[in-house]
């Protein structure tokens, strides 16, 4: 995060915020994860299951898939049975509206929903390390298949506040999410390569933080930043810009569990 | 220490060089970092990395604290007899991981 911070000092110095602009949104032929700008090394270390380590949090996610919760509640197996069937394709179209919450959700927050109202247990924390090992194994299932954003009512307005979100200035660097997602991807924030900012391989493992870390601490990582405050983890305004980033990544494969320098 | 994804082939042909990879989930704490109170957070890393082939030592690694979590440590050895090649990380909270893959080997 300092880093950031001390490139960003660095990069206003040189290039007002805002001064370079070159479209709005991103044609969906340009759209690009992130996993294109990294280099051929990371990326190899993406493609071998033997050498991602994310997949020690997939194993760790496999392995309480089938193990019941304390308090005598069923495993998530006893209702879902084997995750490569029942949860093929969750993770691409995830967050959803929820009638029992009467809200969009995004997945963590449906596994810990699934553990209050169906295990009756406790929910892990979000950015836990069982929460990201469910996830990453839940995402897992859906590797490979392309992101088909939900568009029911309710997640309509919740996904055009998350486009207001996005592109709102914000922080004393005073700069949106767009004007380094839309504005300026493909060019360079200090060593860093300004990604398109698409949510394609989360929970990531990444090298920076040298562990796993969910969409929303990746964007936290992005707020703080711009020395904005960060929403809390779970926030309503995460889910927003979720919806609004899967809507932006619509046709792009799934990669999960993804490596980020 | 939970777990370790392994990288090696179930079967070579005698004199043959294999290649071995392993991946260990570790925090790796260096002991040089602070918490917010400025207390020191202990150092914990694993310092020691052996791998037998058939309980013979073929490869021996001391970590230090500026290896990276999650160390990926790949080396290589020779294919001589069928046998259990058998790998151990220990760390300094004196906790063991031990895995073991049966390699078969054909003339
Ligand atoms: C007692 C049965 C039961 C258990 C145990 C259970 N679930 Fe569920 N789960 C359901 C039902 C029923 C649904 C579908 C209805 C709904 O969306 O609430 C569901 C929905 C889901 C969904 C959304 C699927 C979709 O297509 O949108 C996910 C993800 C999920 N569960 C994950 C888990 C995980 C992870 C666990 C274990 C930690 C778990 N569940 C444990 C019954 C259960
Ligand atoms: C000052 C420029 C800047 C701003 C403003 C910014 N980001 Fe980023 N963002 C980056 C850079 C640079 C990276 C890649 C960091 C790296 O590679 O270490 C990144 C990475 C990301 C990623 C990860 C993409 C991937 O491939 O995994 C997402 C998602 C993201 N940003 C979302 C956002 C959101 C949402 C906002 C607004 C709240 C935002 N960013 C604001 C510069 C910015």
């Amino acid at each position: 995060m300092l880093r950031l911070r001390i490139i960003l000092t660095f990069l206003l110095g040189v290039v007002p915020g805002g001064a370079i602009t070159r479209a709005d949104d991103i044609a969906p032929k340009d759209r690009r994860s992130g996993f294109d700008m990294m280099s051929a090394e990371t990326q190899a270390m993406q493609k071998n299951d033997l050498a991602n380590p994310a997949m020690l949090w997939v194993r760790e996610g496999e392995a309480l898939w089938s193990t019941p919760p304390e308090g005598g509640g069923q495993a998530c197996s006893g209702c879902h049975g084997e995750a490569r069937i029942s949860m093929k394709g969750v993770a691409a179209r995830y967050p959803v509206f929820d009638a029992s919450a009467g809200t969009a959700i995004d997945l963590a927050g449906k596994i810990q929903q699934c553990q209050v109202e169906r295990q009756k247990a406790s929910p892990w924390p979000r950015e836990s390390k069982p929460l990201l090992s469910m996830s990453s194994y839940v995402g897992l299932q859906s590797r490979g298949t392309s992101i088909v954003p939900a568009h029911y009512k309710g997640t309509t307005e919740a996904a055009s506040r998350g486009k207001a979100l996005f592109n709102r200035r914000v922080g004393q660097l005073n700069l949106s999410c767009a004007n380094c997602h839309d504005d300026n991807w493909g060019q360079k924030l200090g060593s860093a390569v300004i990604p398109q900012g698409h949510p394609t391989g989360y929970p990531i493992y990444r090298l920076e933080w040298q562990g796993m870390g969910s969409l929303q601490r990746r964007m936290r990582n992005c707020m703080t930043g711009v020395r904005a405050e960060p929403y809390a983890y779970g926030a309503p305004e995460w889910i927003e810009l979720e919806l609004y980033l899967m809507q932006r990544a619509a046709g792009l494969t799934l990669e999960t569990p993804a490596v980020r320098p | 220490m939970a777990n370790a994804l392994l990288d090696l082939p179930k079967t070579a042909r005698k004199g043959e060089v294999i290649k071995i990879t392993t991946l260990v989930s570790h925090l790796m704490e260096t002991g040089y970092r602070r918490e917010i109170s400025g207390a020191v957070i202990p150092r914990l890393i694993i310092h020691t990395f052996t791998c037998r082939y058939d309980g013979e030592e073929v490869f021996r690694a001391e970590l230090f604290p500026a290896m990276a979590a999650n160390p990926l440590i790949a080396f290589s050895t020779i294919a001589t007899k069928s046998g259990p090649i058998s790998f151990t990380w220990v760390d300094d909270a004196g906790i063991t991981l031990t895995e073991s893959v049966d390699l078969v080997v054909t003339d």
